[in-house]
């Protein structure tokens, strides 16, 4: 393969694995069973998919893709760039041409591609990496795009990092003594986890209760964008460890962290950059489940938002046609807000926002900087300042 | 007598051959927080702020930032004929990797002595990772 008798695009991709495999001493290949490739209008990525597509690979497994965005939507409602359309345009066009599912969604393993327990997978993008590792016992490592991509045209991966066992020890152990209450106490806890640990796998002892789904994606995206948190553990609650001792594979914690209440009431304090009138309210980074959807419908039942402000809710295509069904959409767009799909905060069509402050509840969509400011709050601040038109 | 420099054995990642004056970084570098039209670095807090990192052999201790940020960052350096013609790291990780192989700027590590006492800013260094090499000619300054 490596000689290129598969055709240059595949070759291209085996090149860019052997890097990878030598600079980790890995010593083989080894099969995986699907991939995400945390696609973008960007550039780097436009780069190397078209280098893939036009030397005719396709992908050998299941290969999901990231948000990028609908041109002609948002054409219809503002200026994007025609230089960084044409970006975007060309990436989900060579995306197609590599066989790769279109999600264009953060959540892949939700809906489109679902990995299971003891699969050998290629997962890029923050939350999937260690949701995969973590909540479902998925073995990934933190992949960049290209390197999931090149994962998915060629079906193997180096076999280096977590795919190993001993490599999936627990580094460091959490006490929780806050109280977890919602999601955005988990977002919370993932923000001052990563900003603490850096790189390293917590395990985490203290939470009594089992966390939802957003609970536990919130985590995720927030830990491994503050640090780089690839992998996890809570104990009872999560796939791979029973005890806090076998999450450490029977060694004593080198390192221990304790979380209460004042340390997640100062990463919130932190994240509150500005009072006062605001532009706009962008939710759903990473994108909005079915489940998040449906408290912002009821919050907006019945409200109206201020003239002043443009209310967004980014989800996937195939949560958006759910949540249509079930009146949702309607119910956020009788408000004045929109339900838009395929797309992301970090995505170039948002750059009339430029000068503006906004207000979400991902501390992620606050990090890219997009934007002149970005407070954090929870969605039920969120939707509040949306109909005030300030957040005080 | 004329300095030949000393010379260091390193691990190659992405292969070919750069050589350049030393910018030496403590501090984890995101690419996609320098200039992409000049190399400088904007990150107000880093130790490089205001450097400009553009042609030269960058030696730092590892990257840092979201995949595709820095992968892009980069890409629009090399782009622009602005990237470090090659880069010395401590700590390797995938997103790094996958980096200096879009932007084909050579990346070696496991230099065998430490990189931050054998190397400073202004040293004139050649990267050979196709040998495995790494030169050192201290700087006039």
């Amino acid at each position: 393969m490596f000689s290129g008798e598969l055709g240059q695009g595949t070759q291209r991709a085996m090149e860019l694995l052997v890097a990878i495999g030598d600079a980790y001493d890995a010593e083989k290949m080894i099969p995986i069973s699907r991939a995400h490739a945390a696609s973008s209008g960007q550039e780097g990525d436009l780069y190397f998919v078209e280098l893939l597509a036009n030397g005719g690979a396709k992908c050998r497994v299941p290969t999901s893709t990231n948000p990028v965005y609908d041109i002609e939507f948002f054409h219809r409602l503002f200026e994007v760039p025609s230089d960084e359309a044409e970006v975007a345009r060309r990436v989900m066009e060579a995306y197609k041409r590599v066989g790769a599912i279109l999600s264009w969604s953060c959540l892949p393993y939700l809906t489109e591609n679902i990995p299971l327990f003891g699969e050998t997978v290629a997962f890029s993008e923050s939350s999937a990496t260690p949701y995969v590792n973590s909540v479902i016992g998925a073995t990934t490592n933190r992949e960049a795009a290209q390197s999931a991509l090149a994962a998915g045209v060629v079906g193997k991966t180096p076999r280096y990092g977590l795919h190993i066992k001993e490599n999936r020890k627990g580094t460091v152990l959490i006490e929780v003594e806050a109280s977890l209450r919602d999601s955005f106490d988990y977002t919370l806890l993932g923000q001052f986890v990563g900003e603490q640990i850096g790189y390293g796998i917590p395990v985490f002892a203290g939470i009594t209760r089992r966390p939802s789904t957003e609970e536990l994606i919130n985590f995720c995206a927030m830990s491994n964008t503050s640090g780089a948190v690839s992998m996890f553990y809570i104990p009872g609650f999560t796939v791979e460890a029973r005890t806090v001792e076998e999450a450490f594979q029977g060694d004593a914690p080198k390192e221990k962290l304790t979380v209460t209440s004042a340390e997640l009431k100062s990463t919130w304090e932190e994240l509150q950059t500005a009072s006062g009138k605001i532009d706009f309210v962008m939710l759903g980074c990473p994108h909005y489940t079915l489940k998040q959807v449906a408290e912002a419908a009821e919050l907006l039942e019945g409200k109206k938002i201020h003239g002043g402000v443009s209310f967004w809710i980014c989800t996937s295509a195939t949560t958006k046609t759910l949540a249509k069904r079930m009146g949702y959409v309607d119910t956020v767009e009788k408000a004045g807000g929109h339900v838009v799909v395929d797309t992301c905060i970090d995505e170039p069509c948002w750059t009339v926002y430029k000068d503006r402050v906004g207000m979400t509840d991902s501390p992620k969509c606050a990090y890219y900087r997009r934007f002149k400011d970005v407070v954090v709050a929870g969605l039920e601040d969120c939707v509040k300042a949306a109909v005030k038109g300030k957040y005080e | 007598m004329k300095n030949a420099g000393t010379k260091l054995k390193c691990h190659k990642i992405v292969g070919g051959c750069g050589e350049g004056e030393a910018l030496v970084s403590h501090e984890p570098i995101c690419f996609y927080l320098t200039d992409p039209k000049t190399g400088i670095v904007r990150e107000k807090t880093h130790e490089l702020a205001g450097k400009n990192l553009a042609n030269k052999v960058l030696v730092f201790p590892s990257g840092k930032a979201s995949s595709v940020v820095q992968i892009d960052g980069l890409f629009k350096l090399a782009s622009h004929n602005l990237a470090p013609k090659a880069m010395i790291v401590k700590d390797v990780e995938t997103v790094l990797i996958v980096s200096a192989v879009l932007a084909k700027v050579p990346l070696v590590d496991r230099l065998e002595k430490d990189q931050f006492e054998t190397i400073h800013t202004g040293d004139l260094v050649k990267v050979d990772a196709e040998k495995g090499i790494v030169t050192v000619r201290k700087g006039l300054s």
